[in-house]
């Protein structure tokens, strides 16, 4: 069947085709243009070159087992894709998080949200020839992976936050991480409005064009920060508010033009707010159950298990270094709900109750087993309301699960904004809408 | 000296798809420099690149691309499966996802990682360097096998 | 002047009462079953004020397998004015899958009804351009169905 473009085609005019590969396409996209000299007059976009099967594959593995592959989608902020899965099942199953682990959760989403921003903003400025740009944003998103790493292991892609709660409490000197962070992306964040924000030659580039009218954007079903520049009020944290967003003081930056220039504005002002929210959960958050200290001296693991054959043992257990944060007397902070969560180390090394929980949650068959239905629940991602719509059946596997991504709304709208545009506006344009492949593609 | 000369002036050309795009940029950038090993220019054309960095999941849709960059490319010619899913497939195991880039193209040096951290990247571009210092001349007299 | 869930659910049956088959509500969700037929009118109906659901904010398809009525289409609407979102179900049979196409009111609906016409394959009369979305052309099969094997491998093809 031959491509929209080419039935479409009229005489004297070129067909032009921008790869899937190709270093201005974030991935891979395949941009079809019609051109008249620079000026474009079709235009369709292929996409699907990033198709994973992400919801067959779920149809195939349990619950406890998706929460990797929701890392993957939206890879630059991973964290806000596991709590959108997770507080879904958690709206099934009528369990929620302890506050402490609440406010963890929001750090967290909001870290990664700053790194979407500064990925998304990089990956634009940098296209439009601003090199330095794409520099600095990248050593500031370095100072946020080092608190990631420290608390969930990995930099990208985490799986850290659970059914329940988080996995594992944040080490003892995370303030003064946190702290560098913050301070180091305020930094960049202000060389980047002064190399970026006046710059005659990145207004040239990118004010008025592109424009979207608040019509067409809801039309499209646009949310986040594209939609937000052309003059909605909508945030999912304030419309649907989830997690402790209700106790935090935050504003939501509008544009007025939604052209590129107001989606990179909405998206440097977003950031602030997020460094300023962070800054609020640091110092609201309740204080951690127990002292953030590993044990060093204590029974081994192998140790425990033979001594608690007779009776309980009475020294702490010193767990492996890969487990620091997730010590029993932490539990009560992080994370609750029975039978869904993976119970502490100390009680399945020495006790029955223990071992039988840690059995059948990991055992096929066995494991998180929603009720019966069906449930939807959004939260704000980096590009808009990130929806995760799970359909059980009882049995431990999903019967079908649905993420509805922001991006697709997005990109299915360049076809048409592009128009009458030139060939090179294309660049700061698809910079701007952010779209991310794994969450595009699925 | 031949083998010198070329390893250190790689000129790289990253067909990035996927999650370890975001790695392979911050190794890329000033924190973990890949440009104190030569390999800093990156050429956006095969046709004037000698390194082939396959950087994320490859899917059947885009696996005739990834065969024509290949085959686009000039000798001498590397190529480096960056991440697992461009070594394995990944945790990808279905009707989409080509499981291992070796099944297109011939591959140089396999980066596990998922995605790999920067250090382990470092690692794998010093052994691609010292396997070209090896390689030599003999790429002039001999048809490479595809 | 913002009107309340329970009058909006209460007019949609007022006016629609012999398609709606059932109204309930799961997880704190309302979910309205309906049947295909009526699914543009209710649209339509919808989108005007005072009720204004302006956004379709997602559209999918599950797979029943062994059942007669095999797919159903679900609808999320989302009324930005009012702050709500509502569910809308339409079953189909197997052998008579096709269903309207919302292209003509929402604009997104062209991306999101390919993409179930690539994975299901639903037809959606008046779809301007109905084409596979994820999977190259060529590929034989949809693979979202409850009887496509996970791990199926397709024929070569040749190389373009």
């Amino acid at each position: 069947m031959k491509y929209r473009i080419q039935q479409e085609a009229r005489e004297g005019t070129m067909l032009i085709n921008m790869g899937p590969s190709h270093p201005a396409m974030h991935g891979t996209t395949r941009v079809m243009l019609e051109l008249d000299g620079e000026k474009i007059i079709n235009c369709e976009l292929e996409m699907g070159y990033l198709h994973r099967g992400f919801e067959k594959i779920c149809e195939n593995k349990t619950f406890f087992n998706m929460l990797i592959y929701t890392d993957r989608m939206n890879y630059v902020s991973p964290l806000i894709n596991n709590t959108g899965y997770v507080m879904t099942l958690e709206k099934m199953l009528g369990i929620e998080a302890p506050e402490r682990a609440q406010y963890i959760r929001v750090i967290l989403n909001e870290f990664s949200r700053v790194c979407d921003h500064l990925t998304a903003l990089a990956a634009m400025c940098m296209e439009c020839g601003a090199f330095t740009v794409f520099l600095y944003m990248m050593k500031a998103r370095e100072y946020i992976w080092d608190l990631m790493e420290q608390t969930t292991g990995a930099r990208m892609t985490t799986s850290f936050i659970r059914v329940g709660g988080v996995r594992s409490d944040f080490p003892s000197d995370w303030k003064k991480t946190t702290r560098i962070a913050i301070d180091e992306t305020r930094k960049v964040l202000k060389d980047c409005h002064g190399l970026m924000s006046k710059n005659k030659i990145f207004l040239n580039r990118t004010r008025d064009v592109a424009i979207v009218t608040s019509e067409l954007a809801i039309n499209y079903g646009w949310t986040g920060p594209c939609l937000r520049s052309t003059g909605v009020n909508y945030d999912v944290r304030k419309a649907f508010p989830y997690l402790v967003y209700d106790q935090l003081d935050f504003e939501i930056p509008l544009g007025e033009r939604g052209d590129n220039f107001d989606r990179y504005m909405v998206r440097m002002q977003e950031m602030e707010q997020s460094l300023r929210m962070v800054e609020q959960c640091m110092a609201k958050i309740p204080r951690p159950s127990s002292s953030s200290e590993p044990v060093t001296k204590g029974l081994e693991p192998a140790e425990a298990i033979k001594a608690s054959r007779t009776k309980k043992p009475e020294e702490r257990i010193k767990l492996s270094p890969n487990l620091e944060g997730t010590e029993k007397e932490k539990y009560p902070g992080i994370l609750s709900g029975k039978k869904y969560i993976v119970p502490p180390k100390e009680d399945t090394y020495t006790n029955i109750e223990g071992l039988i929980s840690h059995f059948k949650l990991f055992m096929s068959g066995h494991g998180i087993r929603p009720p019966k239905g069906e449930a939807y629940f959004a939260v704000e991602g980096g590009s808009g309301e990130l929806g995760f719509y799970i359909i059980s059946d009882g049995t431990d596997k999903p019967y079908r699960l649905h993420l509805r991504a922001p991006c697709l709304h997005i990109v299915a709208a360049l076809e048409e904004i592009v128009r009458g545009n030139y060939l090179a506006d294309i660049i700061p344009t698809f910079g701007s809408m952010n779209m991310i492949g794994g969450e595009l593609d699925r | 000296m031949l083998g010198w000369g070329r390893k250190f002036s790689l000129f790289q050309y990253p067909f990035i798809t996927a999650c370890c795009g975001m790695e392979y940029m911050s190794v890329a950038c000033a924190h973990y420099d890949l440009d104190r090993f030569g390999m800093g220019w990156t050429r956006f054309t095969p046709r004037q690149a000698d390194m082939l960095l396959v950087v994320g999941t490859i899917s059947h849709k885009e696996a005739p691309v990834l065969r024509t960059v290949y085959d686009q490319m000039t000798e001498p010619k590397w190529v480096v499966a960056f991440g697992a899913c461009a070594v394995s497939g990944g945790i990808y195991d279905n009707y989409a996802v080509v499981q291992g880039i070796d099944r297109i193209i011939p591959v140089d040096v396999y980066i596990p990682g998922c995605p790999p951290r920067p250090e382990t990247i470092i690692n794998a571009l010093i052994k691609l360097q010292k396997k070209i210092q090896k390689e030599g001349h003999e790429w002039r007299f001999q048809r490479k096998k595809s | 002047m913002a009107i309340s869930k329970e009058k909006i659910l209460e007019d949609l049956k007022q006016k629609f009462s012999d398609n709606i088959l059932d109204m309930t509500v799961q997880f704190g969700d309302d979910i309205i079953h309906i049947k295909k037929e009526a699914l543009l009118d209710i649209v339509n109906f919808l989108k005007e004020d005072p009720y204004a659901f302006t956004m379709l904010l997602d559209l999918t398809c599950v797979d029943y397998q062994g059942e007669e009525e095999r797919f159903e289409m679900v609808y999320h609407l989302f009324s930005l004015s009012l702050n709500q979102r509502l569910r809308f179900k339409a079953r189909l049979q197997q052998n008579d899958c096709k269903i309207v196409s919302l292209t003509p009111i929402f604009k997104n609906a062209n991306w999101l009804e390919r993409e179930v016409y690539d994975m299901f394959g639903v037809h959606f009369a008046g779809h301007p351009y109905l084409r596979r979305l994820f999977m190259y052309d060529g590929f034989e099969g949809h693979p979202l169905r409850k009887d496509y094997p996970l791990r199926k491998q397709q024929p070569k093809i040749h190389l373009r």
